[in-house]
């Protein structure tokens, strides 16, 4: 067999790849960012505006303010399908290039990097999502999860059906129905859900579904049979609009129905349409094109020509999350910048310290054009989610509307629950909490 | 003329029946072995490592495994992903519950576990074969999801449903770095290697082939049926099982059941069927056609400098790689191995075919 020149020239690359020495940084001043997504595969209707959402910031960044102090920002993209195995083949890819920071965009992906990282020296943001024990920023030196975690999240909805039935006590004998999607994910909300389960005395029904999560006939068959007051949605991509349409066939309101704020986004209700009207779920960002970042993304991105994705998706509410997400990165490279150097690129340890000392209050979150859509954020050793904010929306047919106040979650509930599944998690992998010395390094 | 055996001859039973009878293979083989146990530590970097050996060596274990069962004994099945999984889960549940348990036993007990269950569902080989057999394999793999996605006593009662190991060791030393970790499952791959292509040449490994080509005219020969096909049900599960604790605990570190989901069954079979059923290189090649290709199909577009999105590159990829199987098997249906074997034919004649 004859080997094809041009077969040759790319087996030769791949040599040179696979066997090269490690690839030292960029010479130039570049900040890589690795970008993991997910734009194939059941969960890529959602996958896919949240990716566009990140390339597009950087790209903005780029093309508004020349980088960070001058440090121009590259990427790469890297599929993984949602699947942990790929996550971790992309994860050893990107990193050899230069990677300070991940953000991996699913939930088992994280697990099987958390262990990784500490050895690579990488943070990883898991912005609303990952290992909710992860908070505790003395035992996950490098986990951040920014803005809130699943048990954030399940605490703020008990305490916004508290709210709608008239007080904590009210819940009393009411049923709530978990239906959730069984992974890891999923799971993740049942220890808080248990213990307000315990001081408030309402039934949690746990409704597991099958991932990806398009059967979900026999799910709906017990919410039928139970008839439950509440049915909160743990579910992503695929999952969540065929939730919707079966909750539609057994003709359970949409209105007692709430979901996590990774369920409630326009993917998920637009294909159902007026089937979805009335659904809620949590928000933890604005959506729309009116925030001063969108628009700045679309004059120096999308009006050029360089938008990753259509117009129309620019604002959408994943496509939100996936600029604060970039916006967040960034602005720990410029915070660390700002202690180890303006102008120069940025090691994976300084960006963690970035991470860790994030102080944006809301003059800056103007200045980046952020203000509104989310509140100030401020993290520290200790605590590595910052700040936890979310509000209710419910779907009215063609969009999204608020319908709730600011809320947040009860940390008396939560700071106990976090220590002792850190320390759990300490124990399990004979680590030390970190010493206050660590903490200023 | 490479390949040439003049002036070979062979004067022992024992040279006769040696694994490389002919000297170019021995040497092949020994070139191959110091690459992979010195040249490779020596020149490869940690992607190379981390993301593509040690899964193509674990993977590679897990084929072999399922070769024995499907290439050699001909049972057909579908439940490999389950019986990884009871190796992982099992393997774990004995490092976290037995204080100062060696890694390499509760690896080794995880195959165990994972034999005993393989067993269990191998029993209907015995009334049923071919696909029907497949059905009921498919049965082991529905369960295995369902009991560690809700019996909490497997994970250790984790919440997530998620399980991880760390601190590995053996014998003191620790396996932490890329390397380490390859030349750990470099090792177990040689050793089950080395058994299984001597099981296969023993009276076992006839047993199983007889059972394969017609087991009626095996029974009637005096092949025990329920010995042949349940050890290699057992044979098949204890490699897979241990395997399975590899994947877990050597490459992932932390896993779901997700990681062993059907897909992962489908695979590995994909992986026998086109490396060449019954041959323990064919599990190799398959494993390396399936790991290897799709990286470097996905990757391609990026080193020609090619302006593609994302998708489009993920498409295509699986694009060329379905188009591939289908050539290779309509070429060679049996299999990459056999085609390294035709290859071996032309080079003994090569520069002068006839």
């Amino acid at each position: 067999m004859k080997l094809k020149p041009s077969l040759v020239l790319a087996l030769a690359a791949a040599a040179s790849g696979l066997f090269g020495p490690a690839q030292a940084a960029p010479e130039a001043k570049e900040q890589f960012f690795p970008l993991l997504v997910y734009r194939t595969g059941p969960y890529a209707p959602n996958g896919t505006p949240w990716a566009n959402g990140k390339q597009d910031y950087l790209k903005m960044i780029n093309a508004r303010d020349g980088g960070v102090n001058g440090v121009k920002l590259t990427y790469e993209e890297c599929e993984t399908g949602y699947a942990t195995d790929k996550g971790v083949e992309c994860y050893e890819r990107l990193k050899g290039k230069g990677a300070t920071l991940f953000d991996p965009q699913a939930t088992g992906i994280t697990f099987a990097l958390t262990d990784k990282v500490i050895k690579d020296k990488i943070p990883l943001i898991t912005l609303g999502y990952g290992l909710a024990a992860s908070q505790d920023g003395n035992v996950f030196k490098w986990n951040f999860p920014l803005m809130g975690s699943y048990w954030t999240a399940a605490d703020m909805l008990i305490q916004h059906l508290a709210k709608k039935e008239g007080g904590f006590d009210k819940l009393k004998g009411k049923k709530i129905a978990l239906v959730y999607h069984d992974s890891p994910f999923g799971k993740e909300p049942i220890p808080l859900l248990d213990e307000r389960q315990k001081m408030h005395g309402f039934d949690l029904l746990k409704i597991p579904v099958t991932a990806p999560g398009v059967e979900q006939k026999s799910a709906w068959l017990q919410v039928r049979q139970q008839r439950p007051d509440y049915v909160l949605l743990w579910g992503w991509g695929v999952m969540n609009s065929t939730a919707l349409k079966e909750a539609q066939a057994t003709g359970y309101p949409r209105e007692k129905m709430y979901g996590v704020w990774w369920a409630g986004a326009e993917p998920d209700v637009k294909d159902v349409g007026e089937g979805a009207k009335g659904y809620n779920a949590l928000a933890l960002n604005t959506s729309g094109q009116s925030p001063k970042v969108i628009q700045d993304i679309l004059k120096h991105v999308h009006d050029k020509g360089q938008g990753s994705g259509p117009k129309d998706e620019v604002g959408s509410v994943l496509y939100t999350r996936g600029v604060i997400i970039q916006a967040l990165g960034i602005e720990a490279v410029r915070r660390a910048q700002e202690r180890f150097g303006k102008g120069k690129v940025m090691t994976g340890e300084q960006v963690r310290w970035g991470l860790e000392n994030l102080a944006l209050d809301q003059k800056k979150l103007d200045a980046l054009g952020l203000g509104g859509v989310l509140r100030p954020l401020s993290t520290s050793c200790a605590d590595h989610m910052g700040s936890t904010w979310a509000r209710v929306h419910t779907w009215d047919g063609a969009k999204w509307n608020f319908s709730s106040d600011w809320m947040q979650a009860d940390e008396q509930i939560l700071k106990p629950m976090v220590k002792q599944a850190a320390d759990k998690y300490a124990a399990e992998k004979k680590l030390e909490r970190r010493t206050p010395a660590d903490c200023q390094s | 003329m490479i390949y040439r055996e003049n002036g070979q001859f062979k004067t022992s039973y024992r040279a006769d029946s040696a694994i490389l009878a002919i000297r170019q293979d021995r040497w092949a083989m020994a070139a191959l072995l110091a690459l992979a146990f010195v040249g490779l530590p020596l020149l490869g970097n940690e992607y190379l490592f981390r993301a593509i050996l040690i899964p193509f060596l674990i993977l590679s274990l897990a084929a072999l495994g399922l070769n024995v069962l499907v290439g050699y004994c001909g049972q057909i099945s579908l439940g490999t992903g389950a019986f990884m999984a009871v190796g992982a889960y099992a393997a774990y549940n004995f490092q976290v519950r037995i204080e100062g348990m060696p890694l390499i036993l509760s690896l080794l007990l995880g195959g165990v576990c994972s034999t005993v269950v393989g067993v269990l569902f191998g029993i209907p080989s015995l009334r049923i074969k071919g696909l029907y057999l497949a059905v009921a394999t498919l049965a082991a793999q529905f369960f295995c999801d369902w009991a560690f996605l809700r019996i909490k006593w497997f994970t250790n009662n984790s919440s997530s449903g998620n399980v991880s190991v760390s601190d590995l060791s053996v014998f003191g030393l620790a396996i932490e770095s890329p390397v380490q970790k390859y030349l750990f499952c470099l090792s177990f791959v040689c050793v089950f290697a080395l058994l299984t292509k001597n099981l296969v040449r023993g009276a076992v490994g006839r047993e199983w082939m007889a059972m394969r080509d017609m087991d009626v005219a095996a029974a009637v020969i005096g092949i025990r049926p329920v010995y042949a096909k349940l050890s290699a049900f057992a044979v098949s599960s204890f490699i897979v099982g241990v395997a399975g604790a590899l994947w877990g605990f050597v490459h992932l570190g932390s896993w779901e059941p997700a990681a062993f989901s059907i897909d992962r069954s489908f695979q590995l079979l994909f992986m026998v069927i086109l490396g060449g059923l019954g041959s323990i290189m064919g599990s190799f090649f398959g494993a390396a056609f399936i790991i290897f290709l799709p990286l470097l199909l996905n990757q391609i577009p990026h080193w020609l400098g090619l302006p593609m999105s994302t998708e489009t590159a993920s498409h295509l990829e699986l694009m060329v790689f379905g188009a591939l199987i289908v050539f290779f098997l309509i070429k060679e249906p049996h299999g990459l191995a056999r085609l390294w074997s035709t290859a071996k034919e032309k080079l003994r004649l090569w520069p002068f075919p006839h």
